[in-house]
């Protein structure tokens, strides 16, 4: 049920098609089950390994590196509110503690209305407009309690819509490459090395 | 290792050697030392004799530089540079230090570290005494630790598969094994999860690491993150005694340590055997030790007593047994005895009841094979090593499934096709283990064998391929449904077409090659083993000796090994096992199994190799050599054998091809001694196939063996008895639609004699217009469909 779905799959086997090797197309398929179900499930994860050829352990490996991959339901908006130095410093914990007040969820939960997840997040590279947090990773710089009341109000009542799509959506539009560009898939018989790397010297 | 050493190289009455393009000049430790082009640091130093301490680094896998603990200082002539010496290749003039301060401190940092979160469980770790970690944290560490906080903790060992543990906390992620599965067994089911100090090995939930090799990753883990339940908390490594020796399960000969403790056979330990198993096994190989304890065992004789087989005395047995042979030369003469079997064995068993049937008996039929591969002729081809077949240009495949039968022939040659130094041409009647590796895979239906060789090496791709340069077949039975007259005929056609192709032949059971080359195989006039059986069944048997074969299982015509063994009149086995055979037998003489007798074994390229006897055989049990001379003596005969040397110094004076096998060269080398193809061995005769025309509803019968089914060395290890996949008939999901059925419910499948129930597998390794039936698996027995006689067996399969 949660495997891709069929319009999915025919935009996967375009993206596979970009790739000299298929296995490379892995990190965009985890992206669009993301974007198709808001977090990647464990079908979708076997359906991309027959996909592109590797075994469900490995996607699952690769898939578990990245932060930004989410294997459980989060809320259509996730709040990652940075508590490293610069925001600290500037109120950070009194930022999170009220926002765990507003949202009556602990760091990592989600409301029940499934609208929000809250997340405590590393340096978010904003130091100077601290204390920075985002809402499916769009910055909102110099945040008050109050701004914090203000934009759950708006994200709420769906006055954002507009501009913050829910989570999971990689782009609103995307990416058209046309069919003559594509790398297409490599001969099984050619060495096994990325395609950039130049032949390996002829041996005597 | 190229050192040069002057005395011999300079010689001033010509000019100067030319210079080897391939030599690097370095330093190790300020000792000159003559390097080779691209080795690595970490090698280049223990040529030199300086072992650089290393986790993740491992001689047959990728180097990956993760555990860091192989940094030492290299000067290229721009100051000492911290160096991972496993991932940088050797430069001229380098300069590698292994032993400064700084390398020194940064081995200590790296262990510290890899310390701060390994829990100092040692005391009840099995790896303890044995591990890399302990011991380079002592050789290599610091003192002691600074880290007091609270260690990582995870779930103490999970099972990640029905064989091998994983405890994650003493796990340092050194990538072994997850790059052998990913690299070598081509099973990556096993990979890192999750992010730095979080990073731990899982495999998919609910998808275990069900490798046919996962025991390699437990004998690689440089800790004891991974443990084999055969041996967890079974013993103490400084507790254990070992002798090098070779796994009989199969024919590739792998190259074992057998470990013992208190008098029991604890584990196995690959060897690294450059031309055999490069240090793998397969788990059947590794694992099926604990047979050799089973309770189960023949301990003693044993002499019908009407209905029950009673224990009795070796005197007594043999007396029993000779008295059987006896009684049936008085009533038949000696061509009415038939001896089958003697695969399990060593050359020595294999020679000494050879001579025992042929000289003492006087009996032309013996035969060691089962009716389950080729016949012996084929050992008669122009012989090619694995190390040829895994190095050849174009390997081709016309033979059974190597991943099931030859694992570790497997991993070479799919090794070969990955490292692009080969192309595989496999002809097949169903996928197999090496179809995702193989260049081109050519489906057959059974029988058609020759027109599918043919109309390949018509294709002018295939013919290029083929002419540029040197070729092996592996040839063996890729289906015991079917004759073997169609593959041979087929053979004979690659040979033709290929005059310089070499043949690596693709036998199965342990020692068959060395019983067959040694002389249990018909003498002139003699009965093969189907032949045997036939006239057991038409009552002309007296006497049917089986030295450890069991025609029920291992027939693959279960009517006719059925037929046979009732119409034997006497039947001895000798057996550690009472078997569905053995069972029926009159005498059971009590064999001791492997490691419990030493000798000499024969792989499928001719390699003979030692035996180890670590243990003492169980109960009364005897070498099958020692039982044959004893009944040799019984019978007024002497085969004159007081030891198993006298055995082997006689197989080098007598058996053509074996001259240079002798107990010095064996000694000698630890890679065993490559036997000469045998002059005299009777020609591979093609026979006509007549093939009947296929019913359009039915199905031809392909049948071949798994790794794991009811073999007694799998059934009697309770590790891995309950691993067979199960009898089921395998079809393609079309076909499956096209019968009218579903996967997993249960069908008719109907022979010309029989009619048999099995549950249907969509499988699309499976031609379409065929079926496949695991051999010998749990479930209902698919050999009462196969007519041994039949050049195909045909079957219908219909809804219930």
């Amino acid at each position: 049920m949660s495997r891709l779905n069929e319009a999915n799959v025919i935009l996967a086997k375009e993206i596979i098609g970009r790739y000299p090797k298929a296995r490379s197309a892995t990190i965009p398929l985890l992206h669009l089950s993301q974007q198709q179900n808001g977090y990647i499930t464990s079908e979708a994860m076997v359906h991309i390994g027959e996909l592109v050829g590797a075994t469900s352990a490995e996607i699952l490996g690769t898939a578990t590196f990245y932060e930004m991959f989410k294997f459980e339901p989060v809320g259509k908006y996730l709040v990652n509110i940075c508590g490293t130095m610069s925001c600290q410093l500037l109120g950070a914990d009194e930022l999170m503690h009220h926002a765990e007040a507003r949202l009556g969820v602990k760091a990592g939960g989600t409301t029940a209305d499934g609208l929000f997840t809250l997340e405590h997040a590393e340096c978010q590279a904003a130091c100077t407009e601290a204390p920075n947090m985002q809402v499916n990773y769009r910055h909102c710089h110099r945040m008050t309690t109050a701004a914090f009341d203000q934009l759950i109000d708006d994200l709420a009542a769906g006055r954002l819509d507009g501009e913050i799509p829910p989570h999971g959506t990689l782009a609103r539009v995307r990416q058209q490459i046309p069919a003559d560009k594509a790398a297409g898939v490599a001969s099984l018989d050619a060495p096994a090395q990325p395609a950039w790397m130049p032949a390996p010297e002829a041996t005597s | 290792m190229t050192t040069i050493d002057p005395d011999t190289t300079a010689d001033d009455t010509v000019e100067a050697p030319p210079v080897d393009p391939n030599a690097v000049n370095i330093t190790v430790n300020g000792v000159p030392h003559v390097a080779r082009k691209g080795q690595l640091v970490i090698e280049a130093a223990a040529d030199a004799g300086e072992y650089i301490p290393r986790f993740c680094y491992h001689e047959r896998m990728t180097s990956v530089g993760k555990c860091r603990m192989c940094l030492v200082e290299c000067d290229t002539g721009r100051g000492p540079a911290v160096t991972v010496s496993c991932m940088v290749p050797v430069a001229p003039d380098m300069k590698v230090d292994t032993q400064s301060e700084t390398t020194k401190r940064m081995q200590e940092g790296v262990l510290e570290l890899l310390l701060a979160n390994h829990p100092l469980d040692c005391p009840v770790c099995d790896k303890g005494g044995e591990c890399p970690l302990q011991d380079q944290t002592l050789s290599n560490g610091p003192g002691e630790s600074r880290y007091v906080e609270e260690k990582r903790h995870y779930e103490k060992p999970i099972a990640i598969s029905d064989i091998v543990l994983l405890d994650r906390e003493r796990c340092i992620l050194c990538d072994r094994c997850t790059r052998f599965a990913d690299e070598v067994a081509g099973d990556p089911l096993i990979h890192f999860n999750g992010r730095g100090n979080n990073t731990h090995i899982t495999t998919y939930p609910d998808e275990p690491f069900s490798s046919y090799f996962s025991g390699n990753t437990v004998q690689i883990c440089p800790v004891g993150a991974l443990t084999a339940k055969p041996y967890r908390f079974k013993a103490r490594p400084w507790d254990l005694s070992q002798q090098e020796s070779t796994c009989t399960t199969c024919a590739v000969g792998c190259r074992t340590v057998v470990q013992s403790s208190r008098d029991e056979v604890l584990r196995y330990m690959g060897v690294d055997s450059e031309p055999v198993n490069h240090g793998w096994l397969c788990d059947r190989g590794r694992f099926n030790f604990e047979s050799v304890k089973s309770p189960d065992r023949v301990l003693q004789p044993l002499v019908r007593d009407g209905d029950q087989l009673q224990p009795s005395s070796w005197n007594a047995a043999l007396a029993a047994a000779a008295a059987l042979i006896t009684e049936a030369t008085a009533a038949g003469g000696a061509n009415s005895i038939a001896v089958l079997g003697g695969a399990r064995g060593s050359n020595e068993d294999a020679f000494a009841w050879a001579r025992l049937g042929h000289e003492v008996i006087g009996t032309p039929n013996v035969y060691a094979q089962m009716g389950d591969g080729l016949p012996a002729g084929l050992l008669g081809q122009p012989r090619a090593t694995i190390d040829q077949a895994a190095h050849a240009a174009t390997i081709v495949l016309l033979g059974p499934d190597l991943k099931e039968e030859l694992p570790v022939l497997y991993l070479r040659l799919r090794e070969a096709a990955e490292k692009r130094w080969s192309r595989i041409i496999e002809f097949t009647p169903k996928r197999t283990g090496l179809s995702p590796y193989a260049w081109r895979t050519i489906g057959y239906e059974p029988g058609t064998q020759v027109a599918a060789v043919q109309q390949a090496l018509a294709d002018p791709a295939i013919a290029a391929q083929i002419a540029s340069g040197d070729v092996v077949v592996v040839a063996g039975r890729a289906n015991l449904a079917e004759s073997s007259a169609a593959t041979v005929a087929a053979l004979r056609e690659l040979l033709a077409a290929v005059p310089s192709a070499l043949v690596l032949p693709a036998f199965r059971r342990g020692n068959v090659v060395g019983a067959l080359q040694v002389g249990m195989r018909p003498r002139p006039g003699g009965l093969d083993t189907r032949s045997t059986l036939q006239a057991a069944a038409d009552g002309k048997i007296e006497c049917l000796v089986l030295v450890g074969a069991d025609p029920l299982a291992d027939f693959p015509d279960t009517d006719l090994a059925r037929r046979g063994l009732a119409g034997a009149r006497r039947i001895i086995a000798v057996d550690s096992f009472l078997t569905a055979s053995s069972s029926l037998a009159h005498v059971v003489l009590a064999a001791s199994a492997y490691t419990e007798k030493s000798g000499t074994t024969t792989n499928i390229e001719g390699r003979v190799s030692t035996l180890a006897r670590q243990v003492t055989p169980a109960g009364n049990s005897r070498a099958d050599w020692m039982i044959a001379g004893e009944l040799a003596l019984a019978l007024g005969g002497d085969l004159g054998y007081d030891t198993v040397d006298d055995i082997t110094a006689d197989i080098a004076t007598l058996v053509d091809g074996y001259a240079e096998v002798t107990i010095e060269a064996l000694a000698a080398s630890t890679d065993g001694v490559v036997a000469g193809v045998p002059s005299a061995i009777d020609p591979m005769n093609v026979v006509p196939v007549d093939l009947p025309d296929r019913n359009a509803y039915d199905f031809r019968l392909v049948v071949s063996r798994t790794m794991y089914d009811q073999a007694t060395g799998t059934a009697n290890s309770p590790s891995l008895a309950h691993l067979p996949r199960g009898s089921a008939v395998h079809l393609h999901p079309l076909d499956i639609e096209r019968v009218g059925t579903t996967a997993g419910t249960e069908v008719k499948v109907i022979g010309p004699r029989a009619t048999v129930v099995f549950a249907v597998v969509a499988d699309e390794s499976v031609l379409r217009g065929t079926a496949w039936v695991p051999f010998n698996n749990p479930g209902p027995n698919v050999g009462d469909l196969i007519d041994c006689f039949a050049a195909v067996n045909d079957v219908r399969i219909e809804n219930i």
